[in-house]
């Protein structure tokens, strides 16, 4: 970074659209981007409980909104994002606490579970909740 | 005459950095706890409609894991978009109003849900 002192000519670590994707690298922007978009959904269960807190005519309005397509889809991402962010945000602690899982092969595995783990299981928690 | 390391000198770490990392941590930890009991709950919750949702909020063990739910989240959410704002945002002004603005969101949905918690318990609530 150019200081006021002038530019200093040292090397800039290579960009992202060099860098080569791979599992490690996806599912750690992927949990970033996953936090950022629960940080946007904690709001929309916020506003559920504030209506169920106000009254019926409140809360017929967001059960209109969380009913409808937009809406089922949203909490469906909804959903993965936070079963995503779930188990990769286990693995940081697994990481920070007993060390494990830093073998590349390892590292990359983990990240292919987390993925489906999100995938697969709200997909599952949807189809077992609409026969409930 | 002026080097490199005059012009950040005074510049570095502020040094909470470990506090941050730590409170990020416990918070994660007991929310690994608290979102799949949050999520198997909610479900249960918005499918029994208005009155349903009532009486399951209104019990004391939902309204107590609610609440601690909600508190670990938004402390949770409010340090990772800390961090998110901190390496995105380098205009110093915008930066430092994000910064608030963020407190002020986390903090203002916070009392807004738990306050809600707490009524539908002591009205609802046998």
């Amino acid at each position: 970074m150019a200081g006021p002192g002038g530019a200093d000519p040292r090397p800039l670590s290579p960009h992202l659209q060099i860098w080569k994707w791979h599992w490690t690298m996806a599912g750690s922007i992927f949990h970033r981007v996953s936090g950022v978009g629960l940080y946007g959904g904690a709001f929309l269960i916020g506003a559920w409980l504030i209506a169920l807190a106000t009254g019926p005519e409140a809360y017929a309005f967001i059960e209109g909104i969380a009913f409808s397509l937009p809406g089922q889809i949203l909490l469906f991402l909804w959903s993965m994002a936070v079963l995503y962010h779930l188990a990769n945000g286990l693995r940081h602690l697994i990481w920070d606490g007993p060390m494990v899982g830093f073998k590349p092969g390892v590292a990359s595995l983990w990240s292919m579970f987390n993925f489906a783990f999100a995938i697969i299981g709200a997909a599952a928690i949807w189809s077992l909740a609409s026969f409930y | 005459m002026t080097t490199s390391a005059k012009s950040v000198r005074g510049l570095g770490s502020a040094g909470v950095g470990t506090q941050h990392h730590i409170r990020q941590r416990v918070t994660a930890l007991a929310l690994v706890f608290l979102v799949p009991w949050f999520l198997y709950s909610i479900i249960h919750a918005c499918k029994a409609g208005y009155e349903g949702a009532l009486i399951w909020v209104a019990q004391p063990v939902n309204a107590i894991l609610l609440i601690l739910t909600l508190s670990a989240a938004l402390y949770h959410m409010r340090l990772g978009m800390q961090v998110v704002i901190e390496d995105y945002i380098a205009k110093s002004g915008t930066r430092q109003a994000l910064l608030i603005l963020n407190t002020f969101a986390t903090i203002a949905l916070a009392t807004a849900t738990i306050l809600s918690v707490l009524k539908i318990w002591f009205t609802a609530g046998a």
